[in-house]
Order: C-alpha cells, then structure tokens, then sequence
C-alpha cells in the first residue's frame, strides 16, 4: 500500500518537473494591468491572440487594481528589484514615470530589437500627449476623450430631435430646462470625472491654457491658470445651473454614471470608453461632441484621457525582445481596430482608423467616431495638446475638492478656482524642487 | 499571595512567546521604524532621489490648513461614532436583556451587521441614502421636502459615514453590553427593586456602576475603530469628499502616500497618528479606568 502511494506521488513530481519544463521553454513577461470588467475581459482576450500568435513568449497579465494601486504596487515590486516588465499607466502619471529612472522608453526599445514601427502613423493627438522630446516613450493603449451622450427617448417626449444633441453650452441649458419643465428628468446633465471633463477637456476645447508653459510640457515650473477670466465664468454658470438642477454634480470618477442610466438626468459627459456599457444597457442613447461656448472661444480640440504601457527597466535582454514583440503585436491596425470596436477606446494609428473606415465601421457605429473627429477638430496648439505636470494625480483631486466646495455654497467661485490654483502650484513646486 | 506557575525549562516561555514576538516586529516594530525614518525624508515615488528634510515634512502638515480641518474632521468622526454608538448599544442591550418573546430574534437581527464587511456596508449606505437613486432621500424629500445630498453638502456626508459606521459596529457592542449585563447578578437589582428603587435607580445606580469595565472597554475599542478601522467605509462611500468634509487622518495619510506617492508626508502622518493612538490608550488607561470599578 504504502510503495503504491510513493509510486503516485513519483509520478505526479516527474510530471510536475516536465510540465514545469515546458512551461519554462516560453520566455515569460509580466504585464500589469488596471482595466476592470468588460474592458478587463478584452485586454485578457489580447494578450490570449499574443500568445497563440507565436510559442516564444508568455504574456502574463495581472489585473492589480486601479491605477493608483497598480502603480504603487509595481513602485514598490520596482524597489524589491521585481517590477513587471510592462505596466498600464494612467495619463496623469507620465509625468512621474518619465522623470522616473526606472523606465526603458519605448522608442529606445523598439529601435534596440529592430522593430520598425512608424511613429508618424499614430495620431497627432495622442503622439501630442505622449511626446517626450520627439519620442515616445510608452505605447499609448487605451485612449479615449470625452463626448456627450444623451437620451433619445426624453429628447423626443420634450419635442426635441432626438436625432440632433446639444452642441453649444446655452443650447444644453435650454433642452436642460425643457426635459424639466415637461417633468421629463430631474437633472438636465450631469458629468462623469469632473476634473477631467469640466475642466482640463473644457479648457483645451475652447482653446484657453490650463498651466502656463504651454500647460507644463516646456517646464517643471508651470502655473495652474484655471481661475482665469474663462475659468470663472464657465465655473460660475455651472454653479448657478447647479442650483437649478440643470446640471447635477454627481461625484467623482464614475459615480455620476447611475443618474443618466436612472434617467435622472437625460444627459452625462463621459469617456468615449463608456459606449461598451452604454451598448448593454436599455437606453436608448445617441452621443455628440462635447458642448462649446461659443465666440470668443475658438473651437480646438480635446485631450486624450486613458492610459500608455511603459516598459520598465532592470530586466534580461531575451525578456525585453519580447516586450518589444508584444508591444508591437498590440500597435497592429488590426489589433488596434478590434480593441477600438470592443471598447469604444479610439484606434491611436491612422492605419487603423483607415482599416475601420474601410470596413464600414463608422456606418453602422455614427458615435464611435465621435471621439476621433473631436480630437482632431482643428491642429492641437500648445495649450491644447494636453497636460503634463508633475503630481498631477493630487492636483486633479485638489481641483475635484473645490468644485465640490464650489458647487455644495461652501467657496465662492473665485475663492474656490484660487485655492485649487494655490494648492496646485505648491505642489508644481514642491515637484520641480525635488527634480532640480 | 498570587499562585506562579514557574516552568521548568528556563528557554520554554520565550519560545512559547516568540511567535507573537515575531510577528509584532514584523508587523508593527518595522513598518513604524521604516515608517519614523521616511517621514524625515522627501523622496520621489521611485526612490530613485532622497533627501534629507529633518521635520520640514511635519512642519509642513502643521502649516496645512487641510491638515487641520483633518483632525478637526477625525476628532468630529471619533467622538460622534464613540458616545452616541455606545450609548445606543447601551440603550439596546438593555431592551435585549429583558424578557420580552422573541427575544433571540431580536437580538440575531441586532448583531447581524457586524458580520458585513465595512466596505461592504458602506455601498449598502450609499445605494439606500443615494440623493439621485436611494430609497430614503426619494420618501425624505417626498414627506418632509428634505434634500439629503451627501455628494455635495459635508455636513451630510459626515452624517451619513457617522450613522454608516455606528450601524456595522452595533453589534459587537450590543454583544459586549449583553454579556456585561448578564454576568450582574438578578438577585441585586431584586433587591433594590424590594427596597423600593424605580427600574431606572436600579440601572443607574446598580447596573450602570457594575457594567462600567464593560463601558470603559468599548470606549477604548469604538475610539480606535472610528480612528482606524472606517478607512474601507470611507473609501467606498465619500472618498474623503465632498471638499475633504469627511477625510479623516488615517484616509488622508492613505491618499497621499498611495494615490498621490507622497510618501515623506504620508509618513509623517502615520508616526502622528502613532502617537496619538499611543497618547490616546495611555491617557485612557490612567485617567479613566481610576474611576471604573472592577
């Protein structure tokens, strides 16, 4: 009996041994990401087709939170000396990984294991955001910008066009009060990440800095500007529309999300990402660019929100050739047009928009081309390409709080916009000290 | 007069000991030394620059008028959830404690919210007391006109993680109360009853006095779970919003050192509310427990 039980146990070891040997024949690559739910499943999905793609390497992908936690997670792995080799940061975070010195840039890398990729195939508003003295230094992933969905039941029951959205800010205020006045909704909008939206997008949409130095690309010692003349005035119609129910502050990140799928409020400013879900739900939904005010305010476009994959540094050359691969794999038109059709995420390379076109795609999808035709709106400027400031991840909160303050009667607009500006360009310094 | 037991082996009680040693230093000894040295430092998130700051980084919270309205916000949270959870459970236990039928049904229901974990409780908070889709703000605005936003009013919000973090702590105080009450002997609050007391006397003058340890022990327990223990109430129902209204110590130190990776101060933080945990158990344990009769 007992020889038996050793003769099983053997066997199962040498099997474990060969299985283990096999398994250690691919060269194995972790991959870090943030992305949760439906999106999760398809980053999975990705990294599946990587795999079956070629027997070399293994991508493992780790989901570890959102992207604060996966951030602080793969800092701490960094300084045990195990980050991952691949690592899903959120855009506010670049600046902290570029001046990290724990990153390979991607460009660097795809030139050392001769991968040729044709940087000027991605589009201008991401290489914008991404751009570190004329290079990339992590793939952009998933990139997405606000747009303004709206439902097309309440539309039609006020007598409006539920074919035709919202496309200035005094237009919104008017449909708002009709949809009420018809008792139709409660709110007339609401918005998904307030700071993000109301603010950095709203900024660069109307062509108006958000930082001095055009908005912290050109130096470390950038000024928030967001209690300028548009600042207030485009906070301070809020506040009031706040008051009368035309718009409904529905807290942080996507804790709005609840009010437009409730029918609270007939419409929501939310993350092109956000399509996947909409899709699945009962709402009958249409989306427009996002709404603008007008003369004197030229129309410009919106910034990229989303996350890159940086590669971080410390690790084998026989890894890194296939972090490169991998990299290349997910930079694909075809890879990058079934993630954009997945997700709602916008295609980042003008091969793969092209593909999509030629598909039909945006016949039968009107919004998913929303979020393209907005961000290319007109030539990014300097104020316009994006944000990049250091401890930028706290001054978003920071900004988020005195809306609050703002929109709750606790601040006066112009107490509150300065308070975030003080607050903000304290830690600008505190920031720029620190990497001088 | 005390009876010692004495062991034979001389190296038996530190090896029986060593375990719970081991795991203080690891888990308690380390972390608050590593925790003392980053707080004199200011480092970037990846370590890869360090410099020496001395107290600036304690300085610099002392300067903040976030850093204030934190501890006035802590200090708010603490004593509400403190004296009125326990009073309530006071009030509770002694309902409990009486005969009354169905009296073990009562008392499953009272201590069930104990067993649902804070983050857990406080999304079923948020979901009820939600002012665009809860079922409480919808009848409260509908009966009394009373627009309960939490999202954007934080006096409603502290409110709201006040009653949050009262409820899912009922129940272990409610049991604590039950077992103090039942170990008081029948035969004394009789005999006051006999001698002609109220029901009330006899609680406040029988039963409150024998029940003090048991009141002195939650005290102790409520303050450091409203300090400490409410972070994953705090992060699922406000996030420290609306404006900081409900960022209490311990979510403050969490959100600067983990989402904004400023760690010197969010170290900084931590030694403080170290010693303010420290400073809190002493004070408790010589000043008060003097006047609880055991």
């Amino acid at each position: 009996m007992r020889k038996r039980n050793s003769l099983i146990i053997l066997i199962v070891l040498a099997a474990m041994l060969v299985g283990s040997g096999l398994a250690s024949a691919r060269t194995q690559i972790d991959f870090w990401f943030s992305l949760s739910g439906q999106l999760g499943d398809k980053v999975e999905q990705l990294v599946k087709s990587f795999n079956e793609s070629q027997d070399e390497f293994e991508v493992v992908a780790f989901f570890r939170g959102t992207y604060e936690e996966s951030m602080t997670a793969a800092i701490a792995a960094y300084r045990a000396g195990n980050a991952p080799h691949v690592l899903q940061v959120y855009e506010v975070g670049t600046q902290t990984m570029l001046l990290s010195g724990a990153i390979y840039p991607v460009y660097q890398l795809m030139e050392d294991y001769d991968i040729d990729i044709d940087w000027n195939d991605f589009v201008g508003s991401v290489l914008g955001y991404y751009t570190h003295e004329g290079n990339l230094y992590s793939l952009p992933f998933n990139s997405s910008t606000p747009i303004f969905f709206y439902n097309k039941d309440i539309f039609a029951a006020a007598g409006l066009d539920p074919e035709k959205p919202p496309t200035t800010w005094q237009e919104v205020e008017e449909y708002s009060k009709q949809i009420m006045d018809a008792g139709l909704a409660r709110y007339g909008f609401t918005t998904g990440w307030p700071g993000g939206y109301l603010i950095e997008n709203a900024f660069a949409w109307h062509g108006v800095p958000f930082a001095s130095h055009g908005n912290g690309f050109e130096s470390l010692n950038a000024e928030l500007l967001i209690n300028s003349e548009f600042g207030i005035e485009h906070v301070s119609t809020l506040a009031r529309w706040q008051k009368e129910g035309v718009f409904n502050y529905g807290g942080r990140g996507d804790s709005a999300n609840w009010i437009f799928f409730n029918e609270e409020a007939a419409m929501m400013m939310h993350s092109s990402a956000l399509i996947g879900s909409m899709m699945q739900s009962d709402i009958n939904w249409g989306a427009g660019m996002i709404p603008h005010w007008g003369d004197p305010y030229p129309k410009t476009n919106t910034i990229i929100g989303g996350a890159t994959l940086w590669v971080m540094n410390g690790h084998k050359s026989e890894e890194y050739r296939g972090v490169a691969e991998f990299l290349n794999f997910v930079a694909q038109p075809e890879q990058q047009a079934w993630w954009h059709k997945q997700t709602g995420y916008v295609p980042i390379s003008i091969p793969a928009a092209e593909l999509l076109e030629a598909e039909g795609h945006f016949e039968t999808n009107p919004y998913q081309r929303v979020a393209i035709d907005q961000l290319n709106y007109n030539e990014p400027t300097a104020d316009t390409r994006g944000i990049r400031l250091g401890s930028f991840v706290q001054i978003r909160n920071i900004i988020e709080e005195e809306l609050e303050n703002i929109f709750g009667g606790s601040k006066s607009v112009e107490n509150g916009l300065n308070d975030a500006v003080k607050r903000g360009n304290q830690l600008i310094d505190e920031f720029a000290e620190i990497y001088q | 007069m005390s009876q010692s037991v004495v062991f034979k082996n001389k190296w038996l009680p530190y090896i029986l000991i060593a375990p719970q040693i081991a795991i203080t230093i690891v888990f308690f000894f380390w972390p608050a030394i590593t925790s003392l040295r980053l707080a004199v430092y200011r480092t970037t998130p990846f370590g890869d620059r360090t410099f020496f700051v001395g107290l600036q980084n304690f300085r610099g919270l002392l300067e903040s008028p976030q850093y204030k309205q934190s501890l006035i916000t802590t200090f708010v949270f603490t004593a509400c959830v403190t004296l009125i959870g326990v009073a309530i459970s006071l009030a509770i236990a002694l309902l409990l404690n009486q005969a009354v039928r169905g009296r073990t049904i009562y008392r499953t229901a009272i201590l069930w919210p104990y067993g649902v974990a804070l983050p857990i409780a406080g999304i079923l908070w948020m979901f009820t007391m939600h002012p665009t889709f809860g079922i409480v703000p919808h009848y409260l605005g509908d009966i009394i006109n009373f627009n309960f936003d939490w999202i954007l009013n934080g006096q409603a919000a502290m409110l709201l993680v006040i009653i949050a973090a009262i409820w899912t702590n009922l129940g272990y105080n409610v049991a604590f109360f039950l077992a103090g009450l039942q170990a008081i002997p029948k035969s004394l609050i009789e005999a006051s009853l006999v001698d002609g007391a109220t029901s009330l006397k006899a609680i406040r003058h029988i039963t409150l006095p024998l029940l003090s340890p048991t009141t002195f022990f939650l005290l102790v327990m409520n303050v450091v779970y409203s300090l400490f223990d409410t972070f994953g109430l705090i992060d699922s129902v406000t996030k420290g919003g609306p404006g900081g209204a409900t960022e209490i110590l311990i979510y403050k130190a969490y959100k600067d050192g983990i989402i904004s990776l400023n760690l010197g101060s969010s170290a900084a933080q931590s030694v403080i509310l170290m010693a303010l945990a420290t400073l809190l158990t002493v004070f408790q344990f010589r000043f008060i427990e003097r006047k609880v009769s055991y």
